[in-house]
């Protein structure tokens, strides 16, 4: 399903973020990427999305070599996936409901198709009260929620999610990790980044751990670590 | 459908989220667009005042003083077969002399006469009232033989219509600098827009946004606006003339006539409201495509 082939990856600048990074995720998979900050975890997600684009090696999405799309393509490559950003990117000029409606427009879905993809995502996600408050008006781990909610509400077959429990607390960050696994569990891929291993510690899942843009050797499923 | 309805409906919620900008921008290419506009509808109602004043165009044709009953007969029947004349009427001289006793009041100085020196002539009514085209047929009169002088009447519509040219060609540079200035208002009016909701478009582009999908609420914006500024000009130009006529109406019974200016024509008025939406769509357009290829996401 994802596939990365020698991928490196430099910043305007010459900073370094990804070195010659091998790997593959197969259809259905969770997979965490780990590693500090500036470790190069946004860089990979953001190349599997083609916000940015590698130097050199291949990105290989669903056959598609997405470092080298066409940016007419790109739309329908992002439709693929659900994104949820590391700061968000929720937008406070409209209401939660409208926040996760923007997707569908986006993807000209019909009007009241639409409306019961909303309220889908935000069930889903335990927000359904919430649809006509303001995202402003939300808590940390409710607006994590919401961006999740507007990541799934068109159904993508792969969720990239960067930092989702970044600055949660570990009842929140619980709650977050749960909902991924409900995803996981109706077969979605899954890559999720984090710097925080201790949201690891209950799952037995595959770990990528990244280190100054290097991939690490396999890690075995981190449940086993404990032991 | 719903989408591209539910999307203008946002566009005019935008717009009027802020009444008093909104209207403002409405507002200043609604004065832009009613000068120009408005000294159209002026120089079309001096057209008409020309036309009506000026009454059909006449040339007249003098003949040589010695011209015979026969040379007469031969130019009426030539005469007839020009396509371009609708009729002609003969004029002896002696009706000549007699109208000028009667119209002039110089009765005693024609009659003091030893003989008649007024020529036979024709006066010819031309099928077309353009000035250049009654110009050509009177050049080519006055190279017939029999015909001594050929003039055409009324020269001073002729003058009047270079004054009205001249007008026409003011009307449309004005025309083209305030278009230039409406297109320049949508412009900077859009890219503040684009600059306010930044975040939207880049959160839009990132969950697979063409950008077609983004760029179409800008260009309605900019459409809309524009058509709004251009029923606010019809409003202006309709509201001026009402009033003017109010006050024509006691001068032109002054003059015992009936002269009163007309609105714009529904043509003309549905010509000022399609050009302003376009230019606005243009200025839009424009700006959108300056614009937009600066927000890359992050």
């Amino acid at each position: 399903m994802i596939r990365f082939n020698q991928v490196n990856k430099r910043y305007p600048g010459g900073y370094q973020a990804l070195k010659n990074v091998s790997f593959e995720i197969a259809k259905g998979e969770m997979v965490f990427i780990t590693g500090h900050s500036g470790a190069g975890k946004s860089t990979l997600l953001k190349l599997i999305a083609a916000i940015e684009r590698p130097n050199l090696g291949s990105v290989i999405v669903n056959n598609q070599n997405v470092g080298v799309l066409k940016e007419r393509a790109l739309p329908y490559l992002r439709r693929n996936l659900g994104i949820i950003f590391q700061d968000h990117k929720l937008l406070f000029d409209r209401n939660v409901f409208d926040n996760i409606m923007l997707p569908l427009q986006i993807c000209g879905f019909e009007y009241r198709e639409s409306h019961k993809r909303v309220r889908a995502a935000l069930d889903k996600v335990g927000l359904l009260k919430r649809e006509k408050s303001n995202p402003i008006e939300l808590s940390g781990g409710e607006q994590q929620r919401l961006c999740i909610a507007r990541a799934i509400v068109n159904r993508p077959t792969i969720l990239l999610a960067d930092e989702p429990t970044g600055n949660l607390d570990a009842e929140y960050a619980h709650e977050i990790m749960s909902i991924f696994d409900s995803f996981h569990q109706v077969g979605v891929t899954l890559l999720i980044s984090t710097h925080d291993e201790s949201v690891l510690r209950n799952t037995k899942v595959r770990v990528l751990a990244l280190r100054q843009g290097e991939l690490l050797p396999t890690v075995p499923a981190a449940g086993s670590r404990q032991a | 459908m719903r989408h591209a309805l539910a999307q203008i409906a946002g566009v005019l919620h935008r717009m009027f989220s802020s009444k008093l900008a909104g209207s403002l921008n409405i507002l200043v290419i609604g004065i832009a667009l009613s000068l120009p506009a408005g000294m159209y509808a002026m120089l079309q109602n001096a057209q008409g005042l020309v036309a009506q004043l000026s009454g059909s165009p006449q040339i007249s044709l003098f003949l040589h003083m010695d011209a015979k009953a026969d040379d007469v007969d031969k130019l009426r029947r030539q005469l007839e077969q020009y396509p371009t004349i609708s009729r002609t009427e003969f004029i002896t001289r002696d009706q000549a002399l007699e109208q000028l006793k009667e119209s002039t009041g110089l009765s005693d100085v024609v009659g003091g006469l030893k003989q008649n020196p007024l020529p036979d002539a024709f006066i010819v009514y031309p099928k077309q009232r353009e000035v250049t085209a009654l110009e050509e047929l009177r050049k080519e009169l006055a190279k017939i033989p029999a015909v001594e002088f050929a003039q055409l009447d009324s020269a001073w519509a002729y003058k009047l219509e270079a004054l009205l040219n001249f007008g026409r060609v003011a009307v449309l540079i004005l025309a083209g600098l305030l278009s230039i200035a409406l297109i320049a208002i949508t412009f900077n009016t859009i890219r503040l827009q684009i600059l306010t909701q930044r975040e939207e478009i880049e959160v839009a582009r990132l969950i697979g946004a063409t950008n077609g999908f983004i760029r179409r609420p800008f260009l309605y914006f900019g459409a809309i606006q524009g058509l709004l500024g251009g029923i606010m000009a019809w409003l202006i130009i309709s509201t001026s003339m009402l009033l003017l006529n109010w006050q024509l109406e006691t001068l032109a019974h002054l003059y015992a006539s009936q002269f009163s200016l007309r609105l714009l024509s529904i043509g003309d008025s549905l010509t000022l409201l399609l050009f302003s939406m376009y230019l606005g769509w243009l200025g839009a357009w424009l700006s959108v495509a300056r614009h937009l290829s600066q927000i890359e996401p992050r």
